[in-house]
């Protein structure tokens, strides 16, 4: 890019590309914007009308919201806390040497390749189920009550379910970090007499700071978006005990074929997602700093 | 105090054997150079010193203690890393005051000692900086300080010069054997540059393939080089080495001539005659490349200016009092 005519070149080049991405972002959430002004009910076809932001005073006084809302945070926070509290110690002991360290790293990475319906049905029938279950199944060889997971701790298991699918992610993340760790500072520290514990809060910690952030913004992003999991296992029930904003969104536009409600709360979505991102990287970002 | 002794040190990585038996006496407050070749295992044996290696057999001794089985924050010693190893999320102040912390002194006493070290270092303005933005010497400078503030028995040096330039590494050279000198704290010092060496130490110890080859002062090194190696290794440039009818007159298989004591004298006829292929005019000094046919290239080194041209025939002189006789296992033979 050193002279005005590979800068000339450059842009008109990539023109298209960009032209083609903003347009594919751009109609969908233009055409939202549409909708979310519409009364738009696909169980009454042709009688769509302008209402002004009546869909929008709709989603947000209907009791589900606040409840999805909830939900979604306490989703998001349990699986950040569970994959970066446990992916650190999985970290540290994948980053030791032992015999067949590569298979052992494959295996442990493996779940995030699995898609999201397959793990949750996995877990679903062969693990969760109250009858059939491997847990049940344990639960029983001890003489304890099967929990019927599902029924009785619903918000519980979509967050195991998703921590696991996310625990590799973190787990890699870290583990690339830690490789990173130059051994001499490890060293400078032993000969400090810094015992082994030291070391981890004064060198290794600090050192992870950096990729810390780095899996909270990105499962931050795919979290706010968990659909599949709740999908498969609660369909957001019992009640609205799992039900997320994104399958309040879904059950408006497809259970009860409210597009233009749908529409309203996809864009509460985008702000909410927003909201979060702000303070996500007010807190966190600093870290990616220098 | 701090008194170091090796008896018989080994160590192998597996089959390999790095160290292949190390007797050394380091006496308190000397400062002793390892120097040798990449791969002789200088920085191996400074590691089996500091504990950051297990020894494979042997003793190490610290003022008479065998202290092979004591972790290294026990044995009192300090290291300045190559890397300099400084703790890039600590300030300054932090990185010094590591040691200390971790050894559970009070606060006010870890400040106390950290501003006089930052002071004999003059650190003392960038305290509350962190290691990014601080230039290359500083960054030395705090990695000395972090050795010094622990008061130890000895310092361990592990190539702590090699990522600087050129004029910075003559000024902390200075620096670092004028602390030394002034802290009277014995000092181990490991480089692959013998310029380094012959100027800062007290004693070098001399290490190829694992071994020891001489253990001296760099002017006993230099003059009496116990054998080809260490007289090729010390010295710059390099000693000329002849093998041949001229080495068997003089009793020996290979004999060897420092450049600086061949005397030049252009066209002559009495000592050994060459071409010149290359010269090197630096002013203060003038090297000669000279081929000297069966005698294979000889280097020259002429202090002052010599006006003389590729392609001069020349004729080189050995000081007769200054030729190393070597036998043909390498060794020197002593008159």
């Amino acid at each position: 890019m050193a002279t005005r005519q590979t800068q000339l070149l450059a842009r008109s080049l990539l023109t298209p590309a960009v032209a083609l991405l903003f347009i594919w972002m751009i109609v969908p959430l233009a055409l939202t914007l549409y909708f979310s002004t519409l009364h738009y009910s696909l169980l009454d076809p042709g009688s769509e009308s302008f209402v002004g932001l009546e869909n929008f005073r709709y989603f947000l006084t209907d009791p589900a919201f606040l409840a999805s809302l909830q939900n979604t945070l306490v989703l998001v926070g349990s699986v950040l806390a569970l994959t970066i509290l446990l992916g650190i110690p999985l970290a540290l002991l994948l980053d030791q040497p032992v015999v067949g360290r590569n298979i052992v790293r494959l295996m442990v990475i493996a779940p995030f390749f699995v898609m999201p319906t397959v793990s949750a049905l996995v877990w679903k029938n062969l693990l969760m189920h109250p009858v059939s279950g491997l847990f049940a199944w344990i639960a029983k060889v001890f003489g304890l009550t099967p929990i019927d997971w599902f029924n009785d701790l619903p918000l519980f298991a979509v967050i195991l379910i998703v921590s696991w699918q996310w625990l590799p992610f973190a787990t890699l993340i870290l583990l690339t970090a830690l490789q990173s760790l130059d051994e001499e500072q490890k060293e400078a520290a032993e000969m400090d007499g810094a015992s082994a514990v030291s070391t981890f809060i004064y060198i290794t910690l600090p050192h992870l700071a950096r990729p810390i952030t780095v899996v909270i913004l990105i499962e931050t992003i795919f979290l706010l978006t968990v659909f599949a999991e709740i999908f498969v296992t609660t369909g957001g029930g019992p009640g609205l005990q799992t039900t997320n904003i994104a399958f309040l969104i879904y059950s408006q536009a497809l259970i009860q074929f409210d597009v233009g409600s749908a529409s309203a709360g996809g864009l509460v979505a985008v702000v909410i997602a927003n909201i979060v991102a702000f303070f996500l990287v007010r807190i966190v970002g600093r870290n990616l700093e220098a | 105090m701090g008194q170091i002794t090796l008896v018989d040190v080994q160590k192998s990585f597996g089959p390999v054997h790095i160290i292949k038996g190390a007797d050394l006496d380091i006496s308190d407050g000397s400062f002793v150079v390892f120097v040798g070749p990449s791969g002789c295992g200088k920085t191996t044996l400074l590691r089996l010193i500091a504990g950051l290696e297990d020894v494979s057999g042997g003793k190490i001794l610290i003022d008479g203690k065998n202290v092979v089985d004591t972790p290294p924050a026990k044995r009192g010693l300090s290291m300045v890393f190559q890397s300099y190893a400084l703790y890039p999320h600590m300030s300054v102040r932090g990185n010094i005051g590591f040691g200390l912390k971790m050894a559970g002194l009070a606060k006010d006493e870890i400040n106390r000692k950290v501003e006089a070290a930052a002071a004999t270092l003059n650190l003392t303005p960038y305290l509350d900086r962190k290691p990014r933005e601080l230039s290359g010497g500083q960054r030395q400078r705090v990695a000395i300080g972090r050795a010094i503030v622990r008061e130890p028995k000895a310092f361990l040096f592990d190539e702590p010069l090699s990522n600087l330039d050129a004029a910075l590494r003559v000024q902390m050279r200075l620096e670092v054997t004028r602390l030394q000198k002034q802290l009277g704290t014995t000092a181990i010092y490991v480089t692959h540059d013998q310029v380094e060496a012959m100027t800062m130490a007290d004693k070098i110890v001399v290490l190829n393939g694992g071994k020891i080859e001489q253990y001296g002062s760099p002017l006993e090194l230099y003059e009496r080089p116990n054998n080809l190696f260490v007289a090729g290794f010390i010295g710059s440039p390099k000693m000329n080495f002849v093998t041949g009818e001229h080495a068997q007159q003089q009793g020996a298989i290979t004999i060897g001539v420092r450049p600086e004591h061949l005397k030049i004298e252009r066209g002559g006829t009495t000592g050994w005659p060459g071409t010149i292929s290359v010269a090197e005019h630096l002013g203060s000094d003038t090297f000669l490349y000279v081929d000297g046919g069966p005698l294979g290239m000889l280097t020259a080194r002429y202090i002052g200016e010599l006006s003389l041209n590729p392609g001069d025939k020349v004729s080189l002189t050995p000081e007769p009092n200054r030729i190393h006789r070597f036998d043909g296992s390498g060794n020197a033979i002593r008159a």
